[in-house]
């Protein structure tokens, strides 16, 4: 009983118990390099729905930065053929109107973006239009923020600095119902 | 007769079960590659365009999906290729977004509902008629929380 037979001795298994550690570790690492493909988008507010036609407010016209979008995709700005890239320079030199032009906005909270676009407008260049508007806004809250607070605009900072910031530049991007030219 | 039954008391009737968690692991990892996470299979083309000022969909529990595009090859033959609108996980007429909107509200809870937001992963080649349609009867329906799916610009 004490002394152990050789062949009870030659029967060893592979110790299975460091096994599930190995197998831990793997799924760990997939864990960790796995991808979920994660939702980004540029989140907008809709503004509610109402039967009755709105009513004209007369704006002055400086006041009123102007984008048409055509169903050939072409960009109208306040009257002049523009590309893409060019709209977020251009808005962003509308609403701060840092040289107290005559032609561009009073101030930052009187600014108005309006955006009208075709049904036959292709959407990717709606939201290219729509992405430049925003980050026309974005740049300027940042400039804002870093003047202000020392620090860099971001969704994840103080609620009350927020506040402050859009109160100072609101974000008006006004959509007009779009006209029906070019629909397929 | 004895040298039979000797052989036997000497061989071990037992199999070895220490390879078994490698057996599952392997299967789990096979099927871990192989599954694709999406609640709907998309019978119409997405792909979505390229934008910079993205902002991530914080909780997937507050998010319903509206798949704008051109329906795919299989679809074809018997939904054109206009591009069609998609919910859940079939073809939908912009009428039935409001039942949508609801069937997915009640499985909200009440505190959360003001905080529900409506993914539209449009195609970028689809024209805006649609799109506005739907935006329409969004806003018909209160749900003004929208958020255009979009892809990080590359630099």
């Amino acid at each position: 009983m004490a002394k152990k037979s050789t062949r009870d001795r030659m029967k060893n298994e592979i110790n299975a118990g460091s096994m599930a550690d190995i197998a831990f570790l793997l799924l760990i690492f997939f864990l960790v390099t796995t991808t979920i493909v994660e939702d980004k988008g540029i989140t907008v507010k809709l503004p509610p729905w109402s039967e009755e036609e709105p009513d004209i407010t007369k704006l002055k016209e400086r006041n009123v930065f102007s984008v048409l979008v055509n169903a050939q995709n072409q960009i109208l700005v306040r009257g002049e053929l523009t590309r893409v890239r060019e709209l977020k320079d251009l808005a962003k030199e509308f609403i701060a109107n840092p040289s107290k032009r005559e032609d561009m906005a009073e101030k930052p909270t009187m600014a108005i973006i309006s955006l009208k676009n075709d049904r036959g407008t292709n959407y990717r260049t709606y939201l290219e239009v729509y992405n430049e508007l925003k980050a026309a806004y974005n740049e300027l809250w940042n400039e804002l923020s870093l003047r202000k607070y020392g620090v860099p605009y971001t969704e994840e900072m103080p609620t009350a600095y927020k506040r402050e910031i859009r109160g100072e530049i609101p974000l008006v991007i006004s959509e007009a119902e779009p006209t029906n030219f070019g629909e397929e | 007769m004895s040298k039979f039954s000797k052989k036997r008391g000497k061989s071990d009737p037992e199999v070895s079960t220490a390879s078994l968690p490698d057996i599952i692991f392997m299967l789990l990892f096979f099927f871990m590659v192989v599954t694709v996470l999406r609640d709907s299979e998309l019978k119409v083309s997405v792909n979505t365009p390229f934008a910079s000022e993205l902002l991530k969909l914080e909780e997937k529990s507050l998010v319903n999906y509206l798949y704008i595009g051109r329906p795919v090859k299989k679809f074809q033959d018997v939904y054109g290729t206009k591009p069609r609108m998609q919910l859940g996980d079939k073809f939908a007429d912009i009428a039935e977004i409001p039942l949508f909107l609801e069937k997915h509200k009640i499985k909200v809870p009440e505190a959360k509902r003001p905080r529900i937001t409506s993914s539209l992963r449009v195609d970028g080649d689809v024209t805006m008629g649609i799109v506005q349609d739907v935006k329409t009867q969004l806003r018909k329906s209160g749900q003004l929380k929208v958020n255009y799916s979009a892809k990080k610009r590359p630099n």
